[in-house]
C-alpha cells in the first residue's frame, strides 16, 4: 500500500507541476487545428513521461512483488476505438481526462467534482449501457 | 492552426512533470507489477471488479491529497475550467464510459501502453488524440 500512494503522490504531483491541472493547456493541445495558436506543452509531458517507463519495461523481466507483467491483451477491436472516441470527445469538450479531474478534485473547485461524479457515473453506467445495446 | 505558443518555462515545468508522472507509473510497475492507468485504478475500485481495493484506494487516496497539500503550501494554480454544467456533466460522463469501454485514458495507454510499444495503445491514443482535436476544433 505505502508504494502504491507514493506513486499516486508522485502522479498527482506531476500533473501539477507539469501544467495538465489547467484545462487551457490541455484544450490549447487539442486545438491543432484551430481554434487559435497549438500549445505543445502535453506533447513534452507525454514524452517526459515515457522515458522512465521505457526503461521500465526492460531493465528486469518481472517486478519485485508477484510473477509477471499485468498481461498485455491483443487485437485492436470496435471496444478500444469506440471508447477512445467517446473518451475524446469528453476530453476535448473540458480538457479534463480522469488523472488530472482526481488530482484537482479538492482545490479546483465545484466545476471539476461534478466532472468527476459525472466521470464516476459513466464508469458505472457502462456495464448497463452494454445489456440495453446488446 | 495560428501558430505555436511556445513558453519555454511551460516547456522545462511539463519535462519534470512528466518525468515525475513517468517516475511513479515505473514505480508502480517495477514494484507491484500494476499499470498505473488512473480510469483503470478507479473504474476497477468503484465498480468492484477489480482486485486489490486498498491498493487501488491507497494510489486514489495520494493522487488527489498530495497535490491538495502542494496548493495549500504554495497556492491555487488556474484550472480555468469551464462553468458550463452541461458541457461538464457532458463531458464526465462520455470520459467515464469511453476510458471504461476502451480500457484505458492517457495515463494507461498513452504513458504505459506506448512505452510497452502496444499496438492497442497506440491505436487508442492516436483516436482519443484525434477526436479530441476534432471536438475542440467544432466546439471553436
Amino acid at each position: 500500500m505505502l508504494v502504491s500512494a507514493l506513486s499516486g503522490a508522485l502522479f498527482g504531483l506531476g500533473l501539477l507541476v507539469s501544467g495538465m491541472t489547467d484545462t487551457d493547456r490541455v484544450q490549447g493541445f487539442l486545438a491543432l487545428l484551430g481554434p487559435g495558436a497549438w500549445d505543445p506543452t502535453l506533447a513534452f509531458v507525454m514524452g517526459a513521461g515515457l522515458i522512465p517507463m521505457a526503461v521500465a519495461w526492460r531493465i528486469t523481466g518481472k517486478p519485485l512483488l508477484g510473477p509477471a507483467w499485468p498481461a498485455a491483451p491483443r487485437g485492436i477491436d470496435a471496444p478500444l476505438l469506440g471508447g477512445a472516441v467517446l473518451f475524446g470527445m469528453g476530453w476535448g469538450l473540458v480538457g479534463l481526462c480522469p488523472g488530472p479531474a482526481l488530482a484537482a478534485l479538492f482545490w479546483g473547485g465545484a466545476e471539476v467534482v461534478v466532472f468527476t461524479l459525472a466521470m464516476a457515473a459513466g464508469m458505472l453506467a457502462l456495464p448497463y449501457l452494454r445489456r440495453i445495446t446488446r | 492552426m495560428d501558430g505555436i505558443l511556445w513558453d519555454l518555462g511551460a516547456v522545462i515545468r511539463a519535462c519534470i512533470g512528466g518525468l515525475m508522472i513517468g517516475g511513479a507509473a515505473a514505480l508502480l510497475l517495477l514494484v507491484n507489477g500494476r499499470i498505473m492507468g488512473a480510469s483503470g485504478l478507479l473504474g476497477g475500485l468503484i465498480d468492484r471488479t477489480g482486485d486489490a481495493p486498498r491498493e487501488r484506494l491507497a494510489f486514489l487516496a495520494a493522487l488527489a491529497g498530495a497535490p491538495t497539500l502542494a496548493v495549500l503550501a504554495l497556492g491555487l494554480p488556474a484550472t480555468n475550467i469551464t462553468s458550463n454544467w452541461v458541457l461538464l456533466v457532458a463531458a464526465g460522463l462520455l470520459v467515464g464510459i469511453g476510458t471504461r469501454l476502451g480500457s484505458g485514458c492517457t495515463s494507461g495507454h498513452g504513458i504505459c501502453g506506448l512505452s510497452r510499444l502496444s499496438p492497442r495503445s497506440f491505436a487508442a491514443v492516436l483516436t482519443f488524440i484525434a477526436a479530441g482535436i476534432l471536438t475542440v476544433r467544432v466546439l471553436g
